[in-house]
């Protein structure tokens, strides 16, 4: 039998203040990029904040600066460049101020023909979007993270207690905040995509947490007599060396996807996989300690049964 | 004893129907079978989305107050004629607002006998009746405006699908979404500028005159570069006579490609439009150089001779969107109910004007409200990238099993594949479209295919670990682990359900994906490994397990 843990008997429970003051500082990151993106200051993708984005693939290769200068003196100034240097390929983005009407899109295209003839071009994707159709998207986005965040407080709720459900859904919640308090801080573009990883992470965090509860929760009816701080203790130790080999098996996954999954898989793998840090952390350090501030619940588990 | 018999019948079953299922999304295996084969399988399979095949995606609003003001123009077109025919003297019928014509005449008492016109109106009713004595406003009715409001919608729809079947994109998808706005899919798309110009085209196509007694006096420049159009309209403007517009010819420089403007005064009135056209053919002229033959239908063949007559030695315009393509003297009168529109075209463009034409013009302009435009060679690269990194990663992940725990991780490994057969055979049935998130949304479900496993697993090694014999351990950690899995598949499956309701697009993708992934994962995690299990135990007493 090939283990990487044995038997362990850590004092998870005991490091709580720590892991607290962690999770505060992130989840304050998280909703300092929440109000940034609310006030629109934030490196929203254009599936959200409606833009344009041209990605052209050079002939040769092409200079950042070069292009830069060549998009202002022709009055497309505020536009965010973005290479990737080994295909001679260029990202262009510019973001909502302009309309859709404006065929910003073709006036990039001319641009570039116009002031390098001698390196051609292909157009590899063209994505224009109207403010509208982000405004929507942001709403959608919002009711889904709100409706499933109920469905899952309600069902926890009914499968547990009320307590459960709310840690789960907090430590959840602090997964989310803390991957994108990380990719606000890296300044990373928030996208469509980006959004999917966050959700796929709140889904994965969530099944990592509802395993730990679920060993809680048999702990509680066998071993009486412990405390409850105790009782959970020894739940993690127990599912530990599970939530240890399911999160390298992850790990492994993502780390081919992200480094070889090409430009479009990247951002997407990387906050999927610290998602995957910051789900196991919270499952162990987060949504277990929160069940010990919510009070005078210990015995009920085992009465209703 | 526990039969497995049933069990494995049920996998056998399973399996065979999702290979059966997911064949036709294997192109070159499918075209290979042979025929009689090809018509008992199913013949739809998994569409890969847009940002793995490449091609356009677009939505669409149609301009539904324009199609209002047109409407209105049309109803002003043809009061002139009706006054002219009916010998009233008006001095002027304009569109003043975007649902209201005005009437003005210089002879009150004419307003009681043009106000019998409005008999022949029945969509407008007059306002402000006590008003000038001179002037007479009629206003189009609510219930008309939701109507062409309505029909604008559907008429576009129409149009566009015309318009893309005859250029030809296999699995086209346009259709209405929500109230006004269209979108259209047009996967694989190779041209993707050219297709988006055949849609946006509005293609309204109108036969007007030239002012040419005017155009004399108004000293314009000859050929003008294409830029240039706006200075010209504003160094003229005002000084263009009552009733006339300023039209501007399209010119494309034979040797250099460069594309010019000549500017001709044009008489507002519009004496045909591209509503007559029963057909639009190209045809090569004598040069070599290709030009748009048209047939009119029996009403516009009539109408066509009669202009043509009327107006011999005269120029006639041929306008389409507000662009002169040609401006040819009529010679004779014109019967047969043919004609051309000949211009500097290449054969491509030709052909394109000729498909708008034959699935006519759309009632009013189109905005795009978005518009995602995916190269072919970036959808390549983002598959081959994907599908190579998620081949290391199973890889990976098939000999971590394998190295931990052993024969039970073949088992594992069983599962996953397992899993990933049903799922792709799930998805070919339910012929659904592959995207990126779609893809993240197969990782995540193997993810939690694995861990089921492992969760599992991990129980039975408890199990062992307390000294129960192998089949009750077995039988003990399956058990023990089921209610953890399924909490565990039903909170990610209410996260499912929530973003495949309330998600758009790509998240649908995502969340369809993961739904049937947890549904096909709580199968496989306890049927399809258990099985494997209770064969290894059965006859013979098994005392140790290789996990």
């Amino acid at each position: 039998m090939l283990e990487i843990l044995g038997k362990t008997n850590f004092d998870f429970m005991g490091k709580r203040k720590i892991a607290f003051l962690f999770s505060g500082i992130m989840v304050l990151l998280g909703l300092i990029a929440i109000v940034q993106i609310a006030r629109g200051a934030a490196n929203l993708g254009i599936d959200f904040a409606g833009g344009t984005a041209v990605q052209l693939k050079f002939d040769q290769a092409i200079h950042i600066d070069e292009a830069r200068k060549a998009l202002e003196s022709n009055g497309v100034g505020d536009a965010e460049l973005q290479e990737f240097g080994q295909d001679n390929k260029l990202l262009v983005r510019v973001k909502a101020s302009t309309t859709i009407e404006e065929k910003t899109a073709e006036r990039v295209m001319a641009i570039f023909t116009k002031e390098f003839p001698n390196n051609k071009f292909m157009v590899e994707s063209s994505t224009e979007i109207g403010p509208t159709i982000g405004k929507k998207l942001q709403e959608d986005a919002l009711i889904a993270v709100v409706m499933s965040f109920a469905g899952i407080i309600l069902y926890i709720a009914a499968r547990f207690e009320l307590r459960f459900g709310v840690a789960a859904a907090l430590a959840t919640f602090h997964d989310v905040l803390a991957v994108l308090g990380a990719f606000y801080l890296l300044d990373k573009e928030i996208t469509l995509l980006v959004v999917t990883a966050l959700l796929t992470l709140a889904g994965y965090s969530l099944t990592d947490t509802v395993v730990v509860f679920d060993r809680i929760r048999e702990n509680l009816k066998l071993r009486r007599r412990d405390t409850e701080e105790a009782t959970i203790n020894t739940a993690v130790n127990q599912v530990l060396s599970r939530t240890i080999v399911t999160s390298l098996t992850v790990v492994l996954v993502l780390i081919p996807l992200t480094l070889a999954g090409g430009e479009v898989l990247h951002d997407f793998s990387l906050a999927l996989l610290s998602g995957v840090i910051f789900g196991t952390y919270s499952s162990v350090f987060v949504a277990s300690p929160l069940l010990l501030l919510w009070p005078g619940a210990g015995g009920r588990m085992m009465k209703r049964n | 004893m526990k039969k497995v018999g049933g069990r494995f019948a049920l996998l056998a079953l399973v399996v065979v129907l999702s290979v059966v299922f997911f064949l036709p999304s294997y192109k070159p295996l499918y075209q290979a079978l042979p025929d009689w084969a090809r018509k008992i399988l199913p013949d739809k399979g998994i569409t890969l989305g847009l940002d793995l095949q490449g091609g356009i995606h677009m939505v669409m609003e149609v301009d539904e107050d324009r199609a209002v003001e047109i409407a209105v123009e049309r109803s002003v077109n043809s009061l002139q004629d009706l006054l002219v025919d009916k010998k009233l003297p008006a001095e002027s019928v304009k569109r003043t607002a975007s649902n209201q014509i005005t009437i003005q005449f210089a002879n009150a008492e004419l307003k009681a006998q043009i106000q019998k016109l409005s008999e022949e109106y029945p969509t407008f009713f007059e306002v402000d009746a006590a008003g000038s004595a001179n002037s007479l406003v009629w206003e189009l009715r609510e219930a008309e405006i939701k109507r062409i409001k309505d029909s604008a919608i559907n008429q576009a729809l129409e149009t566009i699908r015309n318009r893309i079947d005859q250029f030809g994109v296999s699995e086209p998808l346009v259709q209405r979404q929500g109230l006004k706005q269209i979108v259209v899919q047009l996967p694989g798309v190779k041209e993707p500028k050219r297709a988006k110009d055949l849609i946006k085209e509005t293609a309204l196509l109108e036969f007007k005159m030239l002012d040419e007694d005017n155009q004399m006096k108004m000293d314009f420049p000859a050929r003008i570069p294409k830029e240039k159009e706006a200075e010209v309209l504003a160094q003229f403007q005002g000084k263009v006579p009552e009733g006339d517009q300023i039209l501007f010819e399209h010119q494309i420089d034979k040797d250099t490609g460069r594309e010019f403007r000549t500017p001709y005064l044009v008489k507002k009135r519009v004496m045909l439009t591209g509503d007559v056209l029963s057909d639009a053919r190209v045809s090569i002229g004598e040069f070599n150089d290709p030009y748009v033959s048209i047939t009119f239908d029996a009403k516009g063949g009539r109408e066509f001779e009669r202009i043509t007559g009327e107006h011999i030695k005269k120029r006639m315009a041929v306008v389409l969107d507000n662009t002169i393509y040609s401006a040819p003297v009529i010679q004779d009168r014109i019967s047969g109910g043919r004609a051309q529109i000949t211009g500097t075209f290449s054969t491509q463009e030709a052909n394109d004007l000729a498909i708008v034409l034959r699935a006519g013009a759309l009632p009013a302009p189109l905005k795009i409200i978005q518009d995602l435009t995916v190269g072919p060679s970036l959808g390549q690269d983002s598959i081959d990238q994907g599908v190579k990194s998620t081949f290391i990663a199973g890889i990976l992940v098939v000999v971590f099993m394998i190295v931990y725990y052993r024969l039970s991780g073949v088992i594992a490994d069983f599962a996953l594949l397992l899993n990933l057969v049903c799922l792709l055979g799930a998805l070919s049935a339910l012929n659904a479209t592959l995207t990126l998130p779609g893809i993240a949304g197969i990782v995540l479900t193997i993810g939690m295919g694995v861990d089921s496993n492992v969760l599992i697993f991990e129980r039975i090694r408890e199990e062992l670990r307390a000294g129960k014999a192998v089949r009750l351990a077995v039988d003990g950690g399956y058990d023990k682990a089921l209610l953890t899995i399924i909490d565990a598949h039903v909170t990610t499956l209410i996260t499912g359900v929530a973003l495949f309701l309330f998600g758009t697009g790509p998240i649908k993708g995502f969340a369809v994906t993961l739904c049937l992934g947890i549904a096909i994962n709580l199968f496989t995690a306890f049927v399809g490994t258990k099985v494997v299990f209770d064969l290894l135990n059965q006859g013979k007493k098994v005392d140790t397990l290789s996990i």
